[in-house]
């Protein structure tokens, strides 16, 4: 994108009809590391790729629960995302006091693009620089929503945000039509293994990812390192015809390296142990 | 009004009214009051039974009442007490479900929710000194979920298999807690209520002889035409009460 003299505000229009601080606002997402979602009938799970800034520091927390039936996962400026992620906390709690009830994930999907949409109207405000990919239940069933910074949300049954998410999506299109009836496992499987396809080349362990789970029946969770690494070294020894991002022989030793730190190891920083 | 001092200025605002007030604005009593209600869980849904009559103090006033009514797609609710105050409530139980229906998106606020609903507003009306003077009694279906419950005026709320408010709590509760049982067919259910309503009838000063059913089951709601209950007074103590009494007053 280039610079120019309409994209100074917000509440200033283009001539070709365009708000450009929303678009670059937009483009601020892309630039976050990449986050998934894929969801069947009955669950959705979220995942995404976890980028320390160096060794030695923690990675961002990207995926966050909102209440025990929705979970969001966040791409972009990740503190807009954490006051977002409170604020859904707050609708959701006032809802379930109120009610006794949860709130439907479609409903806090449009107040979230409501709130999202305030803020391309005002000129002392700016667009929230975050997207969020939202997944819930509501009576219908299991619901993946992606909220915009310009105040749109759309219902997905699979999408990738973020930066190299592109490659993930390829992934997510081919497979998606199976993936209302696929099983909890298997829809975990095929969010590890686009994880996978944005790292271009780069080892998959758990130490860089994060999976959450929710489901009809399974409140929202984040699934342990552990159980992460168990499930990439499954279909890592099976080697498929994806690209081959990790070699089956090292899984075993993935493990023992992770617990250990061992500098020689990629990825496994110090405040990961 | 705007210039110089006026009563207002002299006389003591009662704390928490609106500024201006001579008179406390708060309900102190009722007024007008619509008595006992009975309501159980069945096979298939919940049956809720009222009389129609309103009182004004101890006159038997207005005869033509409904005391129960449809809440959206899935709740009944019904109440004793101020009837002004029951209007006011199905005022905002519209709003609330006209608002639920605006969002048209498959889901929609069942039984549950809005008893939830009315539990907080009763409550919250009781902390400020100002009850809506009512007992409700909000039954539903949704989803082949069977739902009753009761709110009081001062918040207190519960999910029971059968209940009732005023004289039907010592009156007719005894009857529902030995009768009751959860595979009533339709037709039990309602001679069970109409046994709870007679007994009513016989001794809470302010039933009136007019009754209105009501059944919720998850296809909707039906409302019966109102009828009276038949009742027997030709006890022989009844025939001759001055009998052995002459000339006493």
């Amino acid at each position: 994108m280039f610079r120019n003299q309409y994209d100074t505000d917000v509440t200033t229009w283009s001539p070709a009809g365009r708000l450009f601080q929303v678009e670059y606002a937009m483009e601020a997402v892309k630039q976050g590391s990449a986050a998934i979602g894929l969801r069947s009938r009955t669950h959705v799970v979220l995942a995404c790729v976890n980028k320390a800034n160096n060794e030695l520091s923690s990675h961002q927390k990207k995926i966050f629960k909102v209440d025990d039936h929705i979970g969001v996962a966040i791409a972009g400026l990740t503190a807009d995302g954490r006051v977002l992620s409170r604020y859904m906390r707050s609708e959701c709690i006032n809802h379930a006091f109120t009610y006794e009830s949860p709130l439907p994930v479609g409903r806090l999907v449009v107040q979230l693009a409501d709130k999202a949409q305030v803020c391309t109207q005002r000129s002392w405000k700016r667009p929230y620089g975050v997207g969020l990919l939202v997944a819930g239940l509501d009576e219908s069933g299991a619901h993946l929503y992606y909220n915009c910074p310009s105040g749109n949300y759309f219902e997905y049954q699979a999408f990738a945000i973020g930066s190299r998410s592109q490659a993930a999506k390829t992934y997510l299109e081919r497979r998606f039509e199976k993936f209302m009836d696929s099983s909890r496992d298997d829809l975990v499987k095929d969010a590890l293994i686009a994880i996978r396809e944005t790292l271009q080349g780069e080892r998959l362990t758990s130490n860089i990812c994060t999976v959450a789970v929710v489901g009809v029946g399974e409140p929202f969770h984040i699934l342990d390192q552990n159980t992460v690494q168990q499930l990439i070294d499954a279909f890592e020894i099976v080697a498929e015809e994806e690209p081959p991002a990790a070699e089956a022989g090292d899984a075993a030793d993935q493990e023992t390296a992770a617990g250990e730190g061992a500098p020689a190891e990629e990825g496994a920083a110090p405040m990961d142990i | 009004m705007m210039y110089g001092k006026g009563l207002k200025d002299y006389v003591e605002q009662v704390p928490g009214s609106r500024s201006g007030s001579l008179f406390s604005e708060r309900t102190l009593y009722p007024y007008v009051t619509g008595t006992a209600l009975v309501a159980l869980v069945y096979r298939d849904g919940i049956l809720m039974a009222a009389d129609m009559g309103a009182s004004y103090g101890s006159t038997l006033r207005y005869k033509t009442i409904e005391r129960i009514k449809p809440v959206g797609k899935h709740s009944l609710l019904g109440a004793s007490g101020e009837i002004s105050d029951f209007q006011e409530i199905l005022r905002y139980l519209d709003e609330l479900i006209l608002y639920d229906n605006m969002w048209d998106d498959g889901n929609s606020l069942g039984p549950k929710e809005v008893h939830n609903y009315l539990t907080q507003l009763m409550y919250n009306r009781r902390n400020k000194f100002n009850p809506l003077w009512n007992s409700l009694v909000l039954g539903g279906v949704k989803n082949g979920q069977k739902y009753l419950g009761m709110v009081s005026m001062i918040g207190v709320s519960f999910k029971e298999n059968h209940v009732a408010t005023g004289f039907g709590d010592h009156l007719a509760r005894p009857i529902l807690r030995d009768e009751w049982n959860e595979n009533l067919s339709f037709e039990d259910a309602v001679k069970l209520l109409e046994k709870c309503m007679r007994i009513l009838l016989y001794r809470d000063r302010s039933a009136v002889n007019k009754i209105q059913i009501v059944k919720i089951t998850e296809e909707g709601t039906t409302n019966f035409p109102p009828y009276s209950l038949k009742t027997f007074w030709g006890f022989e103590s009844y025939e001759n009460p001055t009998a052995g009494e002459e000339g006493l007053w």
